[in-house]
């Protein structure tokens, strides 16, 4: 896997406290258990910090799955 | 660009006044399950808010800063040239609440009196309002009161809200002293923005019906209010403080010339203790300079960076301290500052 892929997976589950099972890119995230409004802030914090980006609510909104997120990421970075 | 500069004016005295009716956010769980009361908590690190009770308004808590300071500093009411009120929640829309206070306060007809209406930049806005009138020579003292009760403003069923906000006033005293040396401050806005923070109805655009103060479910997780409660887009904010706040406060250190390491205190605006910590951390902040009284009073809106000064930094001042200041939020509209403090007189809070 590139190396970005692995660093965003890593960051991700990091960032949502998962624990006990792999973070693939066809997840859909919010049917996560970890998955909330704060798990949210969480997650802001974590592309502002390792990619430098942000996603407005209005793009958020749209994706569903891990791999859209890291994809919606790589466009901006 | 808004920066500005100003020689020679400097906090003379903070004195801040909180209502003693105190609300535990862990046992604020009437519509709410404990769990997510507690998560929370948790992640918001604010664990009481204090709420004014019904007939108590933010002008009543700035009245009772402003007396105090008054009094244990023994100023004389005849000095005061110009008094600014800072709040969203005023007494009436009209007549603006300065004036009142004028009047309550017994300072003379001669004093200008007139309202400024920002949120959570609002404190560091209206100081660099104070500073800019303490430059004219007849304007000899300032008082500038800010005050919020932000309780009366969010539904305590919309749970964005329910657990941030708190009310709060405080008084400051602006005055001229060579001891104060130069200030500086970064003002800014964005339009474009304002549907992050807002209530919707109750002005002229939208005005008072029976239908905007008729509860409704607003979103998918059931959340309830009515169009007259505030509501916020928390994550679009979080992202709004993390992309504008720290590239201001860099904006603010080579207009001033100053660099992090003399600065004593950073006092940011309360939002929540998550995002703080992030902007902290972003910053490269040591946290033992960004005080912080978020556990304790909630969210504050504008009144939260003084709030903070008179309850974490009481005893700070002995000597000459430099502060950075930020406040960001509703607008959007932020604002930092680099001012002196030098024998700030700070009162005990008072607690009505």
């Amino acid at each position: 896997m590139e190396d970005t892929a692995k660093k965003f997976l890593e960051a991700f589950q990091e960032a949502l406290e998962v624990e006990g099972k792999v973070i693939k890119f066809e997840d859909k995230f919010r049917e996560y258990e970890e998955w909330n409004s704060l798990a949210r802030l969480s997650l802001i914090a974590m592309l502002d910090e390792h990619f430098g980006v942000q996603i407005q609510t209005a793009d958020f909104d749209k994706l569903q799955t891990v791999g859209e997120l890291f994809q919606a990421v790589q466009t901006k970075v | 660009m808004a920066h500005l500069q100003f020689e020679n004016i400097g906090i003379a005295g903070l004195s801040a006044c909180v209502p003693a009716n105190t609300v535990e956010n862990l046992k604020y769980t009437q519509y709410f399950p404990q769990e997510a009361v507690q998560d929370i908590v948790e992640k918001t690190g604010i664990r009481q808010r204090r709420f004014a009770p019904p007939g108590m308004c933010a002008s009543d808590l700035c009245f009772s800063a402003a007396t105090k300071l008054l009094d244990e500093m023994q100023i004389n009411r005849e000095d005061i040239d110009l008094l600014i009120f800072i709040s969203q929640t005023p007494d009436y829309r009209m007549p603006a609440t300065s004036v009142n206070l004028q009047q309550r306060l017994g300072l003379p007809k001669t004093t200008a009196a007139f309202d400024i209406n920002l949120g959570c930049s609002a404190f560091v806005y209206g100081l660099s309002v104070a500073y800019s009138f303490m430059q004219q020579p007849n304007i000899r003292k300032v008082l500038v009161l800010d005050g919020e009760t932000r309780s009366k403003v969010y539904h305590p069923k919309d749970r964005q809200v329910a657990f941030l906000f708190g009310d709060a006033g405080v008084a400051a005293l602006i005055e001229k002293d060579d001891k104060y040396g130069s200030s500086f401050f970064s003002l800014n806005s964005d339009g474009s923005r304002e549907s992050l923070i807002k209530i919707d109805a109750g002005g002229y655009r939208n005005p008072s019906s029976i239908e905007t103060v008729t509860e409704k479910v607003v979103d998918e997780h059931g959340n309830i209010r009515t169009d007259e409660n505030g509501y916020m887009n928390g994550p679009d904010v979080f992202n709004f403080v993390i992309q504008e706040i720290p590239q201001d406060i860099k904006r603010l250190y080579e207009f001033s010339q100053k660099a992090p390491e003399e600065i004593d205190y950073f006092v940011f605006h309360q939002a929540n203790r998550y995002m703080n910590a992030y902007l902290t951390k972003k910053l490269k902040l040591d946290i033992t300079k960004t005080p912080t009284c978020l556990e304790f009073f909630g969210n504050t809106s504008s009144v939260s960076i003084p709030l903070t000064i008179v309850t974490q930094l009481k005893n700070s001042f002995e000597s000459k301290k430099q502060l950075l200041l930020s406040g960001f939020g509703v607008g959007m509209s932020w604002a930092s500052a680099i001012i002196t403090l030098d024998n700030c007189n700070i009162c005990d809070l008072i607690e009505i």
